[in-house]
């Protein structure tokens, strides 16, 4: 078994709410004084509730895992469930309340781009600057100060001061010094967000090859499913402070996205508020509900029955339909469409059952949306509702294991082989 | 499975764990700060560091007009025959304190103004003003030999009581106590104005008070002798009166007050490094 490098421990972090910080001494000497007669506090506004004091939240609340070498570990979790504190202790810029951290190795911090940058200074003086606050001397930078050029793709533009750089040379030059670090650990925090789709390409084979290659630990924080997927071997899903999940990337992946869908097998539609792109409102969804199921699972051939019902603000001619299937991070994968399927009057209400066939979708969770529609005289067509539609979990005894990191989540129909 | 961890993070913090060790492996940064510190002050403008020569030039004039001749303050340190002049005793008295007061400032903004590094990365905070020391040294250095300029002109010329001593050795211990007095100051400041901001409004203000308590602007003579112990106490005046006695070679000299300042320098200096490293692990949750 590889070494261990990162042993987290019981860590909690406690912050307190309210007012701290920015106090000022006056204040502080005015509730001390109030405090030692036992007077009310003189700063507190009068009326005001009792504030906060003493009240506290605990960012992190308990969060034990370990990382072995050479693990690509990803950290996903909602906004606000401790990711960031996690990293923030993990990079010592503050201390945990209680518990231990065991690290085993130097530890690299991308948490965001340029930092510690000094506009005024050129590319080349920012290199060694910001390799030397991440902990390399200057003469490991100097040793590869060619490599870290070459990798920005800044070479042009090195002996410039930053100042005049885009922001996404910045973020080139800065994920390349970090790329190029000896450090055993690298922590990195949705560092990829800005820079163009080739060079988070180039970035996420260059984490690749140094983990595989060096052996290096690295932690990943991404709102990304897909960068997680590429990147990551394992994840750690975040909740409230404490982990809910640690494992295989797509269970994780499934454990975090559920909290967004929702599990019902039937909805009411008539209060929803809807987009406010969508102005034409000449068709209004009511209801929507799978026939005959009380869950959303549907196994082997089964086809969803959708059953919904709709009220014509005006009257209606050819009433289109589009079933818009996506995957659970919100990738569109398939679209199926119902043409001509209806024509009313104003104040009427509809109601049509769809049969919805799943055959070629494979194994996983998919969200889904429902799109009303008319064609317009140039065959363009108008979207007059549309809805966040019932999700919809497929599971099928496929033949082979699905990789659906690299294969995708459609499988088509199987080959024929011909004999030529 | 127990394995030995090199780096252990946890909520417990020793008094005296000062990082002193790691700040040393980082010295590479610390030069890279100071680099950076001195180059972007200078960058952009025509005249680049001779700003840091006519700064202290134009101050000394007006202080020998206002103070000299105007106010006619004494320049005299000691009583006697010494002829000094005015010029030089303002001047020497000027680039002290410029860089006494230039590095408690900006050594006291330390976590404030690095609070966006220093809230993404872990490097030992100490590296920050130790370089800021450091860079304000070179424009302190820069100051002194436009001083010896001046000083080996009259020395030249003559007519000047100034003598090439053995004291002039001192110029070394008392740069050294005027380094550590005002970053010693400087991160006591930092530390505490992560929670109190009060204190960073009280520095500059106090800075002008502070140079009023010491003999930057007049001779050591306007002070009544039985008051003498009591100005004293304030560690800067020996360190001015030393450096100038050290030049001049004559002028006012107490052992007992040197060591006294010094004692006070140290004293200063480590409450300064252990509130700094008790507030550095968690100033990012206050500040």
């Amino acid at each position: 078994m590889e070494e261990l490098m990162i042993k987290i421990d019981n860590v909690t972090k406690q912050y307190k709410l309210g007012q701290i910080g920015g106090t000022t001494l006056r204040d502080e000497m005015q509730r001390l004084n109030a405090r030692i007669r036992h007077k009310e506090d003189p700063t507190k506004k009068i009326g005001a509730k009792d504030y906060n004091r003493g009240e506290t939240f605990m960012a992190l609340n308990g969060v034990s895992f370990e990382v072995r070498k050479g693990e690509r570990v990803g950290i996903i979790g909602h906004n606000g469930a401790g990711k960031s504190t996690l990293l923030k202790l993990l990079s010592r810029v503050t201390a945990p309340t209680s518990g231990e951290i065991g690290l085993n190795g130097r530890i690299a911090s991308m948490l965001e781009v340029g930092t510690g940058f000094h506009p005024e200074l050129t590319g080349r003086e920012n290199v060694y600057m910001n390799g030397a606050i991440l902990g390399m001397t200057k003469k490991e930078i100097d040793a590869k100060i060619e490599d870290i050029i070459e990798f920005s793709e800044c070479r042009q533009f090195i002996d410039t001061p930053v100042k005049r750089y885009s922001s996404g040379m910045y973020v080139k030059l800065a994920f390349s010094v970090a790329a190029h670090l000896d450090s055993e650990i690298m922590i990195m925090d949705e560092v990829l967000a800005v820079g163009d789709m080739a060079f988070q390409q180039k970035c996420l084979d260059k984490m690749n090859d140094v983990s595989r290659k060096d052996g290096r630990t690295i932690l990943y924080v991404s709102h990304n499913m897909n960068t997680i997927r590429q990147l990551c071997d394992r994840v750690v899903v975040l909740d409230h402070g404490t982990v809910i999940f640690d494992g295989d990337v797509e269970e994780g992946i499934k454990v975090y996205s559920s909290a967004f869908s929702n599990s019902s097998y039937s909805l009411d539609y008539s209060t929803v508020p809807r987009l406010s792109w969508l102005k034409n409102t000449k068709v209004k969804c009511l209801y929507a509900e799978y026939i005959g199921k009380n869950n959303i699972i549907f196994t082997g051939s089964e086809a969803p029955r959708l059953l919904l019902r709709w009220k014509n603000e005006e009257d209606i001619t050819n009433l289109c339909l589009r079933i818009e299937i996506k995957t659970t991070d919100r990738t569109p994968i398939a679209t199926a469409v119902c043409f001509d399927f209806y024509s009313g009057n104003k104040g009427e209400t509809g109601e049509s059952v769809f049969r919805l066939n799943i055959s070629s979708l494979t194994s996983g969770e998919y969200n889904v949306n429902y799109t009303f529609f008319l064609k317009d005289s140039l065959g363009g067509n108008i979207d007059v509702d549309c809805v966040r539609g019932l999700s919809l979990i497929r599971e099928t005894a496929d033949c082979l294991i699905w990789n659906r990191k690299n294969w995708g989540a459609i499988q088509l129909p199987n080959l024929e082989a011909e004999n030529v | 499975m127990t394995q030995q961890f090199k780096t252990k993070i946890t909520s417990k913090h020793s008094l005296f764990d000062l990082h002193l060790k790691e700040t040393f492996e980082y010295r590479d940064l610390i030069a890279l700060f100071v680099k950076r510190d001195f180059v972007s002050l200078y960058k952009q403008t025509v005249l680049g560091p001779l700003w840091a020569i006519i700064q202290p030039l134009l101050t000394t004039v007006v202080f020998t007009i206002i103070f000299g001749n105007l106010a006619g303050l004494t320049t005299a340190d000691v009583a006697g025959d010494y002829i000094v002049p005015g010029f030089l005793f303002y001047m020497s008295g000027n680039i002290v304190w410029s860089y006494f007061s230039g590095t408690l400032n900006a050594t006291s903004g330390t976590f404030i103004n690095n609070r966006a590094t220093m809230g993404k990365v872990y490097y030992p905070r100490l590296v920050s003003p130790i370089s800021t020391a450091c860079s304000h040294l070179i424009s302190f250095g820069i100051q002194l030999a436009m001083f010896l300029v001046f000083w080996a002109f009259y020395l030249i010329r003559g007519g000047t009581s100034i003598t090439v001593s053995p004291m002039l050795l001192l110029v070394i211990p008392t740069v050294l106590e005027m380094m550590l007095l005002a970053t010693g100051c400087g991160i006591i400041i930092s530390s505490l104005t992560t929670k109190y901001r009060d204190l960073a409004m009280l520095v500059g203000f106090g800075l002008q008070l502070w140079q009023y308590g010491s003999p930057i602007a007049y001779g050591l003579q306007l002070i009544p002798e039985r008051l003498m112990w009591l100005y004293m106490l304030n560690p800067v005046t020996p360190i001015v009166t030393t450096f100038r006695y050290a030049l001049f070679g004559f002028g006012y000299f107490s052992l007992t007050y040197y060591l006294i300042s010094w004692a006070v320098t140290l004293v200063l200096f480590f409450i300064g490094l252990i509130l700094f490293s008790r507030i550095e692990r968690t100033f990012m949750d206050t500040i």
